[in-house]
């Protein structure tokens, strides 16, 4: 950790899960701003207390939900326990397939909406024309 | 629009049995602890949430109470158990705010370094980011029919 680096937490969460999960996305936000006037964070000075992480991971694979989150609350033990250090942690923690059929489910929820629109334009057209659906 | 109103008449129910739960052993004020006592969990704090775990069907520990939460993640729990019609009858809440040794000892004992905290059936189920997403795939509404934890008769909803 860089005595120098003004997210010193930051680069430890991305230092420390690339090297223990070799992501293939790590993505890391910090919402610390969103928090900071809330009574819980009064007198605390961080910068870098509240933090998103979307990882996605071969290491994920065959594990439940809350043992993957464990794995990552594990390699952070140190930087939550800390005086100062993180104070809550958001995670999405998928393997590559989840991801990808995340993605399909998506482009295909979009897509019957597309449909769905076009086809009550369609029906508006048509008059109350009864339609296939 | 039900829901919200649904949700606050299961939060004024739901605040009931946290109210009146504290613990014998999370009654006695403790020093802070250090961080190595914060990894000794001991047998009288392991006792103690065993039985809260075991207090009702579904558990959460929380921070604040159902009806004020003090932190946004409780919150959206909260809400979640709302809209799901969890019975009040069959839910106890936890407010770890008032017991530094709950707060503590519950992170320990569940293995898990932040709170809100569900448990069914004293399982552990997980922590917002969890309950959020089973929540949205449906697996929660699955859990919670199996364990007969719902408002009965009416899938969850609720007419006012």
């Amino acid at each position: 950790m860089s005595s120098t680096s003004a997210t010193p937490l930051e680069d430890a969460i991305r230092a420390k899960l690339t090297a223990a999960l070799s992501p293939i996305t790590l993505e890391i936000y910090n919402d610390s701003h969103l928090h900071s006037h809330h009574k819980a964070m009064a007198g605390v000075t961080s910068k870098e207390t509240h933090f998103r992480l979307v990882i996605i991971s071969d290491s994920f694979a065959a594990k439940m939900q809350p043992a993957r989150h464990r794995m990552i609350y594990a390699l952070l033990r140190d930087e939550m326990a800390q005086e100062g250090g993180i104070h809550a942690l958001q995670l999405r923690t998928l393997t590559p397939e989840e991801e990808k059929r995340q993605q399909k489910k998506k482009a295909a929820e979009a897509a019957a909406k597309e449909a769905a629109k076009e086809e009550r334009s369609a029906a508006g057209k048509a008059e109350a024309e009864p339609t296939q659906a | 629009m039900f829901s919200r109103s649904f949700a606050s008449s299961f939060l004024r129910q739901a605040a009931r049995p946290a109210a009146r739960a504290p613990l014998s052993a999370f009654r006695t004020p403790v020093a802070p602890l250090t961080p190595f006592q914060i990894r000794l969990l001991s047998d009288t704090t392991r006792t103690a949430i065993d039985k809260a775990i075991a207090s009702a069907p579904v558990v959460l520990f929380m921070k604040g109470t159902p009806e004020t939460p003090q932190c946004g993640f409780s919150r959206a729990v909260i809400q979640i158990l709302g809209i799901q019609g969890v019975s009040p009858e069959k839910f106890a809440a936890f407010n770890v705010l008032e017991d530094p040794e709950l707060r503590a000892g519950i992170k320990e004992y569940s293995d898990w370094p932040t709170i809100p905290q569900l448990y069914v059936d004293k399982q552990f189920v997980g922590g917002c980011d969890i309950l959020v997403s089973m929540h949205q795939n449906g697996d929660l509404q699955k859990l919670f029919e199996e364990n007969k934890v719902l408002v009965e008769g009416e899938e969850g909803e609720k007419k006012e």
